[in-house]
Parts: structure tokens; C-alpha cells; sequence
């Protein structure tokens, strides 16, 4: 069976590529994290799950 | 229970299972003189079980529209009981080889009680029979929760934790017959693991459609990591069990990889089954049931964030660590190696968060031992995360690698972080699950908690012991450049730490037997929460028993 893609091309994809596609996650996830119009949304999040009533809302 | 689901739901349920039964029969008969048999009969004989019971109450009144007005538990309190019953199970095995190593004539001649049989039995009990049916069990009770929603359907619960045990009785019962693919953590076979895959996409569409009816415009992060769980093992399972049946009536099969493609492929899949199986799923469960049970909300809802993409986009990568100083290329390992070292940042940020939660309610942590699984959880999932990143660096590895460090290692993780926060999240939901006032005996919990502390640090400090020892021994030279020792004589200084690990493991066992008396007195004896008929609200979070509840901080 022939290797389609050869070990050097996968090396040279994970140095280069894979490098640039770790840093942009990780703007992206923090960016998302700290957008400013999601702050409330994320400060109502985790007190909403506090809610005493033990019923579906519908 | 069976009254509750609607008439067409019985009777999906009755055609699923007369073809369920069909199938064994044709298992049976067409796999007649292979192991594969014995596995035709046990499906017959289990759907035909349960579809008695349907048939019985086939024809029973559409069940009342109020039950729309509140979330459909059934399927999260058979899940826990089936969770615990697992865990009995399991512990005892895993005890039970325990003890093989210190006297190897415990397996009474009998082939399917020899170590290479027993331990996966060991580790599909605790994983998938106490670990998968505790993520089950919580996922229905906490995707409802979050977003105020009912389960989207009666019927694909039921489906997903009966198929789901299944899936799991195939594969125990199968290696007591000699039938595995010997993988680790993926030992049954292709006909179980095709199973696994149609009960795994209907778990994965009852998530989407009960989140798709929430009120709540966001999802909250627990769903996230329960989610990745969900779908990350079903893109693991099926990419590592690619295989080709020997016969289609036959148990056995070919996998489609070979030497060390097999080798990355089953330590990708084996790594992030511990992500995303034994951590993801586990951190959804923490992400809920530790801030509820504090009354507290989570200390930082973005770290939480942060870390959930953090491991989901590095532990990926990690898998490689597992075949240091093998045939992969080097540069792999050091890959594996490097996104190890980086993970601790995400997996400690859950930890932090988690423990900083407690900031405020440590009082809390006191009085109640169910609390306190959690906060305990929450420090030995910090503890192995590190130790894990440590012994991934290569030269660590040379000296852990093949040694009961590793099992050391592991059973921090299994025992500290995912036995601690499910015997929480369990001990928080029953009384809430039955509408009773409070776990029968606040005793019986405190003792199962110390008794799971004591058996966990046992066990741990015994490996951590035995696998330091046995990897110098190995490392050992003479003046001459021979070995100073013998493998045999490392097997002989292990002995000591082999009676110590069993007796932490009996320890352990030990609580776990007394979690399952104390939820069968609470399901049985405990009384009633005072509201349980009317107003429908959980009882008061985090409130120690016979306590009142302290002003917020």
C-alpha cells in the first residue's frame, strides 16, 4: 500500500501548521470568553442553575 | 413505571425487543461451536425478560398529562441503582485480583477466573458498569435541570441505559468466555462495539433534542463537558474498533491496524477514553452537583470555559506519552509528551475553580460528608492531573513506565477524583431523585467517606511505593553492566505492597458496600421531604443534616 502523504509533509504540517492553528484557538476561546456583550450572559449562567424550583418551565 | 410511558412508546419498546430477542436467536443458532453462541442466548433471554413486563401492561391508559409538569427521573433513579450495583461488582473483582497477586492459587483452576480474564472485568466494572452508568444517570438528571426542560421522550432513556448495560454485561460475561480483541479498555468485540454505537447516537440525539427545548438562552457548562463526552467517545470507539469479523457468526475479528499504527491508535483512543470518558464527563458532573450541593455558583463561569476548550483541543494530542522509547517516531512522543506538560493548565483551572468555589462554605465541607466526596474529588483530580503531566515527561517515564506506579497513578484518578465525585453527585441526587428529606443515615455516609479516603491513600501509597522500587530495581546495574536483579526478585519485593494495595482496595469496597445499603434504607425507610407533593422544590441545598441552614456569606 502506498502512504499517501509522506512523514516529512505530516512533520512539516504539525510544526508549522499545527502551531498557528493552537495559537488561533486560543484567541478564539478567550476572545469568546471575555467578549464584553457576553458578560452577562455568563454572570447569570452559573446562578441560574441555583434556582430552587424542581420543575420544567413549560 | 412502565404505565408512565405512552402506549406507542410500549409498544417501540415490545417491537424492539422481540427483534432484539430474534437476533439472539439467530446469534445463537448461526454461531453454534463459538463463544459467540452463549451471547445469542443471554440477548434472547434478556430482551425476552423485559418484554414480558411490556406485554403485561401493553394495554394499560395513556398515562396522565401532568406528567409533562415535572422531569421524567425514572430513568436517572434505575441508572443510580444500577450504578452502585456495578460498583459492589466491580470493587469486589478488582479486590479479588488484588489478592490473585499476592496468592495466585485464588483463581480456583477455574479459566475464567485467571488474572488476564478477571482484570478486564475489573476495569469494564469500575469504567464503563459504575463510571458510564453514573454519567448516564446524572447526565438525564442534570441535562433536565439546566434547562428547565423535560427529557424529550420516555422511551430513548430507557433505550440508551438497558442498551448501555447490555453493552456492558456482553462485554464482562464475554471475557469470562475468552472473547476479547485485546485492546486495553476496548477488549469486547465487534458485534458488542456496534451495539455500543447505536445506543451511544440515540444517547447523543436525546441530549440535542432535550437541550433543543430549554428556556434558557444559554447552555450551561456542565452540558458542554457532558456533550464532549458524548460525542468525543463515540468519534474514539469507532476509529479504534475499525475491524473486520472473522465471520459474521463468529466472536472473532481482525482490527484494521497493525504495529505501531495500532499501537497510537489504541493509546489515542486509550488516553482520551481518561479525558473524555473518566474526565470530561466527570468534570460536567462537578460543574453542577459541587455548586448546587455548596449553594454557591461556580467561583469563575470563564475559567470554566477556558478550561473546557483547553482540554478539549489538548488532550487530543497527548495519547503518545503511553509509547515512549517504542517504534514511534520520536518526535510523536515528544508531542505527546509537550501537550501533557500544557494540559495542566486547564485541568488545573477546573481544579482551582472548583476548590475556590468552596471559598465561603468550608463550614459546609465540615458537616457534610457529601460535600465533602466532592471537595476531596476535586483535590485528587488536581493531585493526578499533575502527576500525570510529570510522569508523561520522558525521562519520568523511563523510570514509571511498566511499573505499578502507573496503577498507582491510575487509581488516584479512579478512586480520588471519579469514584469521590460520583458517590457525591449520587448522595446528593437520591434524596432529591425519591423526595426524601436527607440520606437515611448521615452516619453511613460519613463512614463510606472515610473508609474511601483511607482505602484511596492505602492503595496509592502502596503503588507509589511498589512502582519506585520496582523501576530501580530494573534500572539497577552491577559493577560488570549486569543487571543487579532479577525480575522474579522485584516480584518478590512487590509483596508487601500487594497485601497493602488489597486491603485498601477491601477498604474501599468496604464503603461502597455501605453507599449501597444506605440508598437501599433511603429509597425503602427515609421519610418523605415535607413539600415532596406540593410546591416541587429540591431540598434546601448543602444542608447539612439536622443542621440549620447558615446566612449566605
Amino acid at each position: 500500500m502506498t502512504v499517501p502523504i509522506s512523514h516529512e509533509t505530516m512533520v512539516w504540517i504539525a510544526k508549522t501548521f499545527g502551531l498557528l492553528y493552537l495559537i488561533a484557538l486560543s484567541i478564539i476561546v478567550l476572545g469568546y470568553a471575555y467578549w464584553p456583550s457576553k458578560r452577562k450572559e455568563f454572570e447569570e449562567a452559573p446562578v441560574t442553575i441555583l434556582n430552587k424550583e424542581d420543575r420544567p418551565w413549560q | 413505571m412502565l404505565s408512565q410511558l405512552t402506549k406507542g412508546e410500549r409498544q417501540g419498546a415490545l417491537t424492539i425487543l422481540l427483534a432484539m430477542s430474534l437476533l439472539g436467536v439467530a446469534i445463537a443458532a448461526g454461531g453454534r461451536g463459538d463463544p459467540i453462541a452463549t451471547h445469542g442466548f443471554l440477548i434472547v433471554i434478556l430482551s425476552l425478560g423485559m418484554a414480558v413486563p411490556v406485554m403485561r401492561h401493553l394495554f394499560d391508559p395513556e398515562p396522565s398529562s401532568a406528567r409533562l409538569r415535572s422531569y421524567y427521573d425514572d430513568p436517572s433513579k434505575a441508572g443510580i441503582v444500577l450504578t452502585m450495583a456495578w460498583a459492589a461488582f466491580a470493587l469486589f473483582i478488582g479486590d479479588w485480583v488484588a489478592w490473585l497477586l499476592v496468592n495466585p492459587n485464588l483463581t480456583f483452576d477455574g479459566a475464567w477466573a485467571s488474572f488476564g480474564r478477571l482484570r478486564p472485568v475489573h476495569t469494564t466494572g469500575v469504567i464503563f458498569g459504575f463510571g458510564g452508568n453514573g454519567l448516564i444517570a446524572t447526565s438525564f438528571y442534570v441535562m433536565q435541570r439546566t434547562s428547565r426542560a423535560r427529557l424529550a421522550d420516555q422511551f430513548s432513556p430507557w433505550f440508551v441505559l438497558i442498551g448501555y448495560n447490555l453493552f456492558c454485561v456482553l462485554a464482562v460475561t464475554g471475557y469470562m468466555l475468552g472473547i476479547t480483541q485485546s485492546k486495553e479498555y476496548a477488549e469486547p468485540e465487534w458485534y458488542a462495539d456496534l451495539w455500543l454505537l447505536v445506543v451511544w447516537v440515540v444517547y447523543f440525539i436525546l441530549y440535542l433534542r432535550t437541550l433543543s427545548r430549554r428556556q434558557e438562552p444559554h447552555i450551561y457548562v456542565a452540558n458542554w463537558y457532558y456533550m464532549a463526552f458524548i460525542v468525543v467517545v463515540a468519534m474514539l470507539h469507532i476509529v479504534n474498533n475499525l475491524a473486520v469479523p472473522v465471520s459474521l457468526v463468529g466472536a472473532k475479528s481482525h482490527s484494521l491496524f497493525s504495529g505501531v499504527q495500532d499501537a497510537l491508535t489504541e493509546w489515542w483512543y486509550g488516553h482520551n477514553a481518561v479525558a473524555f470518558f473518566l474526565t470530561s464527563g466527570f468534570l460536567g458532573m462537578m460543574y453542577y452537583y459541587l455548586p448546587v450541593r455548596a449553594g454557591r455558583p461556580i467561583f469563575s463561569y470563564r475559567m470554566s470555559i477556558i478550561s473546557f476548550w483547553g482540554i478539549t483541543f489538548m488532550y487530543m494530542w497527548v495519547g503518545s506519552h503511553h509509547l515512549h522509547y517504542t517504534a514511534l517516531p520520536q518526535w510523536v512522543q515528544t508531542l505527546g509528551m509537550t501537550f501533557s506538560l500544557v494540559l495542566l493548565v486547564p485541568s488545573w483551572g477546573s481544579a482551582a475553580n472548583a476548590l475556590l468555589t468552596l471559598n465561603g462554605a468550608w463550614h459546609r465541607v465540615r458537616d457534610d460528608a457529601t460535600l465533602r466526596f466532592m471537595m476531596v474529588a476535586a483535590v485528587f483530580y488536581g493531585l493526578t492531573t499533575f502527576e500525570g503531566s510529570f510522569m508523561a515527561i520522558r525521562p519520568v517515564n523511563s523510570l514509571s513506565h511498566y511499573t505499578d506506579w502507573t496503577v498507582g497513578h491510575v487509581h488516584a484518578g479512579a478512586l480520588g477524583w471519579v469514584a469521590m465525585i460520583t458517590f457525591g453527585a449520587i448522595y446528593a441526587s437520591v434524596p432529591w431523585l425519591w423526595k426524601r428529606e436527607r440520606m437515611y443515615s448521615p452516619a453511613l455516609v460519613e463512614l463510606h467517606f472515610w473508609l474511601a479516603l483511607a482505602g484511596t491513600l492505602t492503595y496509592v501509597f502502596a503503588m507509589w511505593n511498589s512502582g519506585v522500587i520496582q523501576g530501580l530495581m530494573w534500572r539497577t546495574y552491577t559493577e560488570n553492566g549486569n543487571l543487579a536483579y532479577s525480575f522474579i526478585d522485584s516480584l518478590v519485593a512487590m509483596r508487601p505492597y500487594y497485601i497493602a494495595r488489597a486491603i485498601g482496595g477491601l477498604l474501599f469496597l468496604l464503603g461502597a458496600l455501605a453507599g449501597c445499603l444506605n440508598i437501599y434504607l433511603t429509597i425503602r425507610h427515609a421519610p418523605l421531604a415535607s413539600d415532596a407533593e406540593g410546591s416541587q422544590s429540591k431540598p434546601l441545598y448543602g444542608q447539612p443534616a439536622g443542621g440549620s441552614l447558615q446566612p449566605a456569606e
